[in-house]
Protein backbone atom coordinates (compact mmCIF):
# COMPACT_ATOMS: atom_id res chain seq x y z
CA UNK A 1 0.00 0.00 0.00
CA UNK A 2 1.17 3.43 -0.92
CA UNK A 3 2.54 5.40 2.16
CA UNK A 4 0.65 8.45 3.60
CA UNK A 5 3.81 10.74 1.39
CA UNK A 6 2.75 9.00 -1.99
CA UNK A 7 -0.54 9.64 -1.42
CA UNK A 8 -0.07 13.43 -0.18
CA UNK A 9 2.14 14.14 -3.80
CA UNK A 10 -0.76 12.37 -5.93
CA UNK A 11 -3.25 14.48 -4.34
CA UNK A 12 -1.52 17.61 -4.92
CA UNK A 13 -0.28 16.80 -8.72
CA UNK A 14 -3.80 15.67 -9.45
CA UNK A 15 -5.10 19.10 -8.23
CA UNK A 16 -2.63 21.29 -10.29
CA UNK A 17 -3.69 18.81 -13.20
CA UNK A 18 -7.20 19.75 -12.66
CA UNK A 19 -6.33 23.60 -12.76
CA UNK A 20 -4.67 23.42 -15.84
CA UNK A 21 -7.37 21.73 -17.85
CA UNK A 22 -9.72 24.18 -15.62
CA UNK A 23 -7.76 26.83 -17.15
CA UNK A 24 -7.81 25.53 -20.81
CA UNK A 25 -11.49 25.18 -20.81
CA UNK A 26 -11.70 29.06 -19.83
CA UNK A 27 -9.55 30.21 -22.58
CA UNK A 28 -11.27 27.67 -25.12
CA UNK A 29 -14.61 28.86 -23.55
CA UNK A 30 -13.88 33.08 -24.25
CA UNK A 31 -12.68 31.76 -27.75
CA UNK A 32 -15.20 30.13 -28.38
CA UNK A 33 -17.64 32.94 -28.66
CA UNK A 34 -15.13 34.83 -30.73
CA UNK A 35 -14.78 32.17 -33.22
CA UNK A 36 -18.82 31.69 -33.09
CA UNK A 37 -18.95 35.45 -33.39
CA UNK A 38 -16.79 35.54 -36.50
CA UNK A 39 -18.73 32.55 -37.93
CA UNK A 40 -21.41 34.13 -38.08
CA UNK A 41 -20.81 37.03 -39.24
CA UNK A 42 -19.06 35.46 -42.25
CA UNK A 43 -21.94 33.87 -43.37
CA UNK A 44 -24.03 36.41 -45.30
CA UNK A 45 -21.08 36.55 -47.37
CA UNK A 46 -21.06 32.91 -48.51
CA UNK A 47 -24.46 32.75 -48.68
CA UNK A 48 -25.29 35.94 -51.03
CA UNK A 49 -22.30 34.39 -52.67
CA UNK A 50 -24.01 31.14 -53.21
CA UNK A 51 -27.41 32.77 -54.46
CA UNK A 52 -25.20 34.82 -57.31
CA UNK A 53 -23.74 31.58 -58.64
CA UNK A 54 -26.83 29.66 -58.35
CA UNK A 55 -28.52 32.79 -60.27
CA UNK A 56 -26.07 32.79 -62.99
CA UNK A 57 -25.07 28.72 -63.49
CA UNK A 58 -29.02 29.16 -64.18
CA UNK A 59 -29.12 31.67 -66.72
CA UNK A 60 -26.61 30.18 -68.10
CA UNK A 61 -27.55 28.52 -71.28
CA UNK A 62 -24.66 27.13 -73.33
CA UNK A 63 -23.54 24.42 -70.47
CA UNK A 64 -21.00 23.12 -72.92
CA UNK A 65 -18.83 26.32 -72.94
CA UNK A 66 -19.24 27.28 -69.10
CA UNK A 67 -16.38 27.42 -66.90
CA UNK A 68 -14.78 24.11 -65.75
CA UNK A 69 -14.48 25.16 -62.24
CA UNK A 70 -18.09 24.76 -62.57
CA UNK A 71 -18.38 21.81 -64.88
CA UNK A 72 -15.31 19.98 -63.95
CA UNK A 73 -12.78 18.39 -66.07
CA UNK A 74 -15.72 15.81 -67.47
CA UNK A 75 -13.23 13.14 -66.34
CA UNK A 76 -13.28 11.43 -62.85
CA UNK A 77 -10.11 10.45 -62.18
CA UNK A 78 -7.81 12.01 -60.01
CA UNK A 79 -9.96 13.02 -56.56
CA UNK A 80 -7.88 15.98 -54.69
CA UNK A 81 -9.05 16.07 -50.74
CA UNK A 82 -8.89 18.83 -48.70
CA UNK A 83 -8.42 17.62 -45.10
CA UNK A 84 -9.18 20.58 -42.59
CA UNK A 85 -7.60 19.91 -38.53
CA UNK A 86 -6.80 22.31 -36.01
CA UNK A 87 -2.57 23.06 -35.32
CA UNK A 88 -2.93 22.30 -31.80
CA UNK A 89 -4.37 18.93 -29.89
CA UNK A 90 -5.72 18.66 -26.54
CA UNK A 91 -9.56 19.03 -28.05
CA UNK A 92 -11.28 15.63 -27.54
CA UNK A 93 -12.23 13.74 -30.71
CA UNK A 94 -12.06 16.91 -32.66
CA UNK A 95 -9.15 15.97 -35.55
CA UNK A 96 -9.93 12.13 -35.04
CA UNK A 97 -13.43 12.30 -36.14
CA UNK A 98 -12.34 14.63 -39.51
CA UNK A 99 -10.14 12.27 -40.15
CA UNK A 100 -11.70 9.15 -39.43
CA UNK A 101 -14.58 10.36 -42.36
CA UNK A 102 -11.83 11.10 -44.65
CA UNK A 103 -10.29 8.02 -44.27
CA UNK A 104 -13.68 6.54 -45.13
CA UNK A 105 -13.77 8.61 -48.60
CA UNK A 106 -10.06 7.57 -49.09
CA UNK A 107 -10.62 3.92 -49.41
CA UNK A 108 -13.82 4.14 -51.26
CA UNK A 109 -11.48 6.58 -53.72
CA UNK A 110 -8.72 3.81 -54.04
CA UNK A 111 -11.08 0.78 -53.55
CA UNK A 112 -12.44 2.38 -57.22
CA UNK A 113 -8.65 2.31 -58.63
CA UNK A 114 -8.71 6.33 -58.65
CA UNK A 115 -5.77 8.29 -57.66
CA UNK A 116 -5.83 10.30 -54.86
CA UNK A 117 -4.11 13.27 -53.58
CA UNK A 118 -4.17 14.79 -50.74
CA UNK A 119 -3.78 18.58 -49.15
CA UNK A 120 -3.46 18.93 -45.48
CA UNK A 121 -4.29 22.46 -43.48
CA UNK A 122 -3.41 22.28 -39.92
CA UNK A 123 -0.53 20.23 -38.71
CA UNK A 124 -2.66 17.69 -36.45
CA UNK A 125 -3.97 16.25 -40.11
CA UNK A 126 -0.72 15.91 -41.39
CA UNK A 127 0.72 13.90 -38.45
CA UNK A 128 -2.19 11.42 -37.97
CA UNK A 129 -2.12 10.87 -42.15
CA UNK A 130 1.58 10.80 -43.12
CA UNK A 131 1.28 7.08 -41.52
CA UNK A 132 -0.83 5.77 -43.90
CA UNK A 133 -1.43 7.92 -46.98
CA UNK A 134 2.52 9.55 -47.09
CA UNK A 135 2.81 9.08 -50.71
CA UNK A 136 -0.87 10.76 -51.08
CA UNK A 137 -0.06 13.97 -49.35
CA UNK A 138 1.02 16.38 -52.02
CA UNK A 139 0.99 19.62 -50.00
CA UNK A 140 0.54 21.04 -46.12
CA UNK A 141 -0.59 24.16 -45.04
CA UNK A 142 -0.24 25.33 -41.84
CA UNK A 143 -1.65 28.72 -40.10
CA UNK A 144 -0.06 28.49 -36.89
CA UNK A 145 1.42 31.96 -36.83
CA UNK A 146 -1.93 33.73 -37.58
CA UNK A 147 -4.28 33.96 -34.45
CA UNK A 148 -7.60 34.45 -36.20
CA UNK A 149 -8.99 33.01 -39.00
CA UNK A 150 -8.80 35.31 -41.70
CA UNK A 151 -10.23 35.77 -45.27
CA UNK A 152 -6.30 35.94 -46.58
CA UNK A 153 -5.42 32.53 -45.09
CA UNK A 154 -8.44 30.57 -47.47
CA UNK A 155 -7.10 32.90 -50.39
CA UNK A 156 -4.19 31.21 -50.23
CA UNK A 157 -5.33 28.17 -49.65
CA UNK A 158 -7.97 28.45 -52.85
CA UNK A 159 -5.58 29.93 -54.93
CA UNK A 160 -2.98 26.84 -54.58
CA UNK A 161 -6.19 24.84 -55.57
CA UNK A 162 -6.50 26.34 -58.70
CA UNK A 163 -3.72 26.68 -60.07
CA UNK A 164 -3.48 22.88 -59.87
CA UNK A 165 -6.66 22.64 -60.89
CA UNK A 166 -5.72 24.71 -64.10
CA UNK A 167 -2.59 22.24 -64.54
CA UNK A 168 -5.00 19.37 -64.40
CA UNK A 169 -3.54 17.94 -61.76
CA UNK A 170 -7.04 16.72 -60.23
CA UNK A 171 -10.65 16.44 -61.29
CA UNK A 172 -12.50 16.61 -58.25
CA UNK A 173 -12.12 18.09 -55.45
CA UNK A 174 -13.53 17.61 -51.78
CA UNK A 175 -13.42 19.44 -48.65
CA UNK A 176 -13.05 17.82 -45.29
CA UNK A 177 -13.92 19.65 -41.72
CA UNK A 178 -15.92 19.91 -39.00
CA UNK A 179 -19.33 21.68 -38.98
CA UNK A 180 -20.06 23.50 -35.52
CA UNK A 181 -23.35 22.83 -34.32
CA UNK A 182 -22.99 23.40 -30.57
CA UNK A 183 -20.37 22.79 -27.89
CA UNK A 184 -21.07 19.05 -27.44
CA UNK A 185 -21.47 18.08 -30.91
CA UNK A 186 -19.54 18.36 -34.44
CA UNK A 187 -20.36 17.00 -37.12
CA UNK A 188 -17.68 15.90 -39.74
CA UNK A 189 -18.56 17.24 -42.96
CA UNK A 190 -17.70 16.25 -46.72
CA UNK A 191 -18.20 19.02 -49.33
CA UNK A 192 -17.35 19.31 -52.90
CA UNK A 193 -16.09 22.07 -54.55
CA UNK A 194 -14.76 21.54 -57.96
CA UNK A 195 -17.42 20.74 -59.54
CA UNK A 196 -19.58 22.79 -57.73
CA UNK A 197 -22.63 21.21 -56.77
CA UNK A 198 -25.03 24.26 -56.00
CA UNK A 199 -27.12 24.01 -53.14
CA UNK A 200 -30.86 25.60 -53.48
CA UNK A 201 -31.40 27.59 -50.88
CA UNK A 202 -34.32 28.87 -49.08
CA UNK A 203 -36.41 32.23 -50.54
CA UNK A 204 -34.36 32.16 -53.38
CA UNK A 205 -36.26 32.58 -56.49
CA UNK A 206 -34.37 31.18 -59.54
CA UNK A 207 -37.04 32.78 -62.09
CA UNK A 208 -35.19 36.13 -62.05
CA UNK A 209 -34.22 38.15 -65.02
CA UNK A 210 -31.12 39.56 -64.58
CA UNK A 211 -29.06 41.86 -66.60
CA UNK A 212 -25.76 40.96 -66.73
CA UNK A 213 -22.25 42.95 -67.41
CA UNK A 214 -20.32 41.53 -68.96
CA UNK A 215 -21.43 38.41 -70.31
CA UNK A 216 -22.44 36.07 -67.62
CA UNK A 217 -19.75 33.09 -68.43
CA UNK A 218 -17.19 35.93 -67.80
CA UNK A 219 -18.76 36.65 -64.57
CA UNK A 220 -19.02 33.31 -63.39
CA UNK A 221 -15.41 32.67 -64.76
CA UNK A 222 -14.08 35.43 -62.46
CA UNK A 223 -16.31 34.36 -59.48
CA UNK A 224 -15.80 31.13 -59.32
CA UNK A 225 -12.27 31.11 -58.37
CA UNK A 226 -13.45 33.09 -55.33
CA UNK A 227 -16.43 31.09 -54.74
CA UNK A 228 -13.80 28.43 -53.90
CA UNK A 229 -12.11 30.67 -51.02
CA UNK A 230 -15.10 31.80 -49.68
CA UNK A 231 -16.00 28.02 -49.34
CA UNK A 232 -12.54 27.05 -48.02
CA UNK A 233 -13.18 30.04 -45.74
CA UNK A 234 -16.44 29.26 -44.30
CA UNK A 235 -15.09 25.59 -43.64
CA UNK A 236 -11.89 27.27 -41.72
CA UNK A 237 -14.46 29.69 -39.35
CA UNK A 238 -16.68 26.62 -38.78
CA UNK A 239 -13.68 24.36 -37.53
CA UNK A 240 -12.19 27.27 -35.50
CA UNK A 241 -15.41 27.00 -33.90
CA UNK A 242 -15.81 23.45 -33.75
CA UNK A 243 -11.91 23.20 -32.60
CA UNK A 244 -12.78 25.62 -29.47
CA UNK A 245 -15.97 24.24 -28.94
CA UNK A 246 -14.60 20.58 -28.54
CA UNK A 247 -12.24 21.47 -26.67
CA UNK A 248 -13.78 23.17 -24.22
CA UNK A 249 -15.74 19.85 -24.00
CA UNK A 250 -13.01 17.80 -23.46
CA UNK A 251 -11.14 19.71 -20.80
CA UNK A 252 -14.88 20.05 -18.90
CA UNK A 253 -14.38 16.28 -18.75
CA UNK A 254 -11.10 16.25 -17.53
CA UNK A 255 -11.94 18.89 -14.81
CA UNK A 256 -14.28 17.06 -13.77
CA UNK A 257 -12.56 13.76 -13.32
CA UNK A 258 -9.54 14.97 -11.98
CA UNK A 259 -12.25 16.54 -8.86
CA UNK A 260 -13.55 12.08 -8.87
CA UNK A 261 -9.57 11.33 -8.22
CA UNK A 262 -8.83 14.11 -5.99
CA UNK A 263 -12.01 12.66 -3.72
CA UNK A 264 -11.10 9.11 -3.61
CA UNK A 265 -7.20 10.10 -3.58
CA UNK A 266 -8.60 11.56 -0.52
CA UNK A 267 -10.65 9.19 1.03
CA UNK A 268 -8.04 6.58 0.68
CA UNK A 269 -5.72 9.07 2.10
CA UNK A 270 -7.94 9.65 5.51
CA UNK A 271 -8.63 5.69 5.62
CA UNK A 272 -4.90 5.34 5.68
CA UNK A 273 -4.10 7.76 8.17
CA UNK A 274 -6.90 6.31 10.99
CA UNK A 275 -5.76 3.19 10.12
CA UNK A 276 -1.78 4.16 11.15
CA UNK A 277 -3.42 5.36 13.76
CA UNK A 278 -5.00 2.66 14.97
CA UNK A 279 -2.14 0.40 14.74
CA UNK A 280 -0.17 2.69 16.78
CA UNK A 281 -2.72 2.89 19.57
CA UNK A 282 -3.51 -0.61 19.64
CA UNK A 283 0.77 -1.23 20.19
CA UNK A 284 0.61 1.13 22.66
CA UNK A 285 -2.38 -0.35 24.72
CA UNK A 286 -0.68 -3.84 24.15
CA UNK A 287 2.54 -2.70 25.54
CA UNK A 288 1.36 -1.67 28.47
CA UNK A 289 -0.79 -4.57 29.24
CA UNK A 290 2.13 -7.01 29.14
CA UNK A 291 3.52 -5.08 31.61
CA UNK B 1 -42.48 58.33 -53.28
CA UNK B 2 -39.15 58.14 -51.68
CA UNK B 3 -36.06 57.79 -53.95
CA UNK B 4 -34.16 55.41 -51.38
CA UNK B 5 -33.55 51.95 -51.59
CA UNK B 6 -31.30 49.28 -49.66
CA UNK B 7 -27.85 48.53 -49.53
CA UNK B 8 -25.55 46.26 -48.06
CA UNK B 9 -21.80 45.66 -48.12
CA UNK B 10 -20.68 42.18 -46.89
CA UNK B 11 -16.83 41.21 -46.55
CA UNK B 12 -15.99 37.41 -45.74
CA UNK B 13 -15.23 38.51 -42.24
CA UNK B 14 -18.28 40.15 -41.72
CA UNK B 15 -20.99 42.75 -42.54
CA UNK B 16 -19.39 45.68 -42.97
CA UNK B 17 -21.87 48.11 -43.75
CA UNK B 18 -25.77 48.25 -43.80
CA UNK B 19 -28.10 51.01 -44.61
CA UNK B 20 -31.76 51.52 -46.33
CA UNK B 21 -31.61 55.34 -46.95
CA UNK B 22 -29.33 55.34 -50.12
CA UNK B 23 -30.45 57.44 -52.87
CA UNK B 24 -27.98 56.68 -55.11
CA UNK B 25 -24.46 54.51 -55.62
CA UNK B 26 -21.63 54.67 -58.13
CA UNK B 27 -19.54 51.56 -58.65
CA UNK B 28 -16.51 50.66 -60.22
CA UNK B 29 -18.23 48.60 -62.57
CA UNK B 30 -15.42 45.94 -64.53
CA UNK B 31 -16.54 48.12 -68.02
CA UNK B 32 -16.78 51.32 -66.57
CA UNK B 33 -18.45 53.48 -63.20
CA UNK B 34 -22.05 52.64 -63.33
CA UNK B 35 -24.71 54.76 -60.99
CA UNK B 36 -27.33 52.98 -59.18
CA UNK B 37 -30.42 54.11 -58.15
CA UNK B 38 -34.39 53.20 -57.13
CA UNK B 39 -35.97 50.81 -59.20
CA UNK B 40 -32.83 49.89 -61.83
CA UNK B 41 -33.22 46.69 -63.78
CA UNK B 42 -31.86 43.43 -61.72
CA UNK B 43 -28.43 43.19 -62.28
CA UNK B 44 -25.16 41.08 -61.49
CA UNK B 45 -21.63 42.58 -62.34
CA UNK B 46 -18.26 42.72 -60.84
CA UNK B 47 -15.59 45.58 -59.73
CA UNK B 48 -12.69 46.67 -61.07
CA UNK B 49 -10.75 48.30 -57.95
CA UNK B 50 -11.73 51.64 -57.37
CA UNK B 51 -14.20 53.96 -55.30
CA UNK B 52 -17.77 53.20 -54.72
CA UNK B 53 -19.40 56.28 -53.83
CA UNK B 54 -22.35 55.98 -51.34
CA UNK B 55 -25.12 59.46 -52.02
CA UNK B 56 -27.93 58.93 -48.93
CA UNK B 57 -29.85 62.43 -49.19
CA UNK B 58 -27.12 65.40 -48.35
CA UNK B 59 -24.42 62.30 -47.18
CA UNK B 60 -21.85 61.45 -49.63
CA UNK B 61 -19.30 58.62 -48.22
CA UNK B 62 -16.63 57.19 -50.02
CA UNK B 63 -14.90 53.43 -49.90
CA UNK B 64 -12.06 51.91 -51.76
CA UNK B 65 -12.56 48.25 -53.12
CA UNK B 66 -9.71 45.70 -54.40
CA UNK B 67 -12.89 43.58 -55.99
CA UNK B 68 -15.85 42.65 -55.40
CA UNK B 69 -19.52 41.57 -57.07
CA UNK B 70 -22.38 43.55 -57.22
CA UNK B 71 -26.09 42.13 -57.41
CA UNK B 72 -29.38 44.72 -57.66
CA UNK B 73 -32.35 43.25 -57.22
CA UNK B 74 -35.62 44.19 -55.95
CA UNK B 75 -34.46 47.61 -54.69
CA UNK B 76 -31.58 46.28 -52.89
CA UNK B 77 -27.98 46.60 -53.89
CA UNK B 78 -25.48 44.11 -52.36
CA UNK B 79 -21.79 44.25 -53.03
CA UNK B 80 -19.41 41.56 -52.31
CA UNK B 81 -15.75 42.38 -51.83
CA UNK B 82 -12.98 40.94 -50.21
CA UNK B 83 -10.83 44.09 -48.98
CA UNK B 84 -12.77 47.35 -48.48
CA UNK B 85 -12.13 50.86 -46.58
CA UNK B 86 -13.45 53.91 -46.04
CA UNK B 87 -11.13 56.61 -47.51
CA UNK B 88 -11.69 59.02 -44.57
CA UNK B 89 -9.82 57.05 -42.35
CA UNK B 90 -7.51 55.39 -44.47
CA UNK B 91 -3.64 55.91 -43.87
CA UNK B 92 -1.02 57.38 -46.14
CA UNK B 93 1.54 54.74 -45.07
CA UNK B 94 -0.64 51.92 -45.35
CA UNK B 95 -1.56 53.06 -48.78
CA UNK B 96 1.53 53.29 -50.28
CA UNK B 97 2.40 50.02 -49.07
CA UNK B 98 -0.58 48.51 -51.30
CA UNK B 99 0.73 50.23 -54.23
CA UNK B 100 3.70 49.05 -53.51
CA UNK B 101 2.73 45.32 -53.39
CA UNK B 102 0.36 45.84 -56.20
CA UNK B 103 3.34 47.12 -58.36
CA UNK B 104 5.38 43.73 -57.33
CA UNK B 105 2.44 41.92 -58.28
CA UNK B 106 2.00 43.65 -62.21
CA UNK B 107 5.62 42.83 -62.84
CA UNK B 108 4.95 39.04 -62.38
CA UNK B 109 5.14 38.11 -65.89
CA UNK B 110 2.63 35.25 -65.98
CA UNK B 111 -0.09 37.58 -65.58
CA UNK B 112 -2.73 36.85 -67.99
CA UNK B 113 -4.75 40.42 -70.03
CA UNK B 114 -7.01 40.92 -68.26
CA UNK B 115 -5.45 40.10 -64.17
CA UNK B 116 -2.86 42.78 -65.21
CA UNK B 117 -5.68 45.36 -66.07
CA UNK B 118 -6.82 44.58 -63.31
CA UNK B 119 -3.90 45.49 -61.33
CA UNK B 120 -3.10 48.43 -62.95
CA UNK B 121 -5.68 49.61 -62.17
CA UNK B 122 -5.32 49.08 -58.63
CA UNK B 123 -2.48 50.52 -58.73
CA UNK B 124 -3.40 53.92 -60.66
CA UNK B 125 -6.44 53.82 -57.82
CA UNK B 126 -4.21 53.74 -55.10
CA UNK B 127 -1.69 56.12 -55.93
CA UNK B 128 -3.94 58.91 -56.85
CA UNK B 129 -5.77 58.27 -53.11
CA UNK B 130 -1.96 58.48 -51.21
CA UNK B 131 -1.71 61.40 -53.27
CA UNK B 132 -4.18 63.56 -51.62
Amino acid sequence: MASLDDLKKRISSVKSTQKITKAMKMVAASKLRRAQESAEKGRPYSDKMNNIILNLSNSIADKENSPKLLTGSGEDKVHLCIVMTSDRGLCGGFNTNIIKKAKLYFQKIIEAGKILKIITVGSKGYDQLKRTYKENIIEKISFKETKNTNYFDADKVGKIIISKFEKKEFDICTIFYNQFKNVITQIPQEQQIIPLIATESEGNSSEDNYEFEPEEDEILSNLLPKNISTQIFKAMLENSASEQGSRMSAMDNATRNAGEMVDKLTIQYNRSRQAAITKELIEIISGAESL
Amino acid sequence: MSEQFNLEIVSPEKSFLKKDNVTEVVVPAFEGEMGILKDHISIISFLKPGIVKIISGSEEESFYVDDGIVEFKDNSLSILTSNIFNIKNSDKAKLQEMVKQAEADLADENLNDQKRFIISQKVEVLKSLSLN
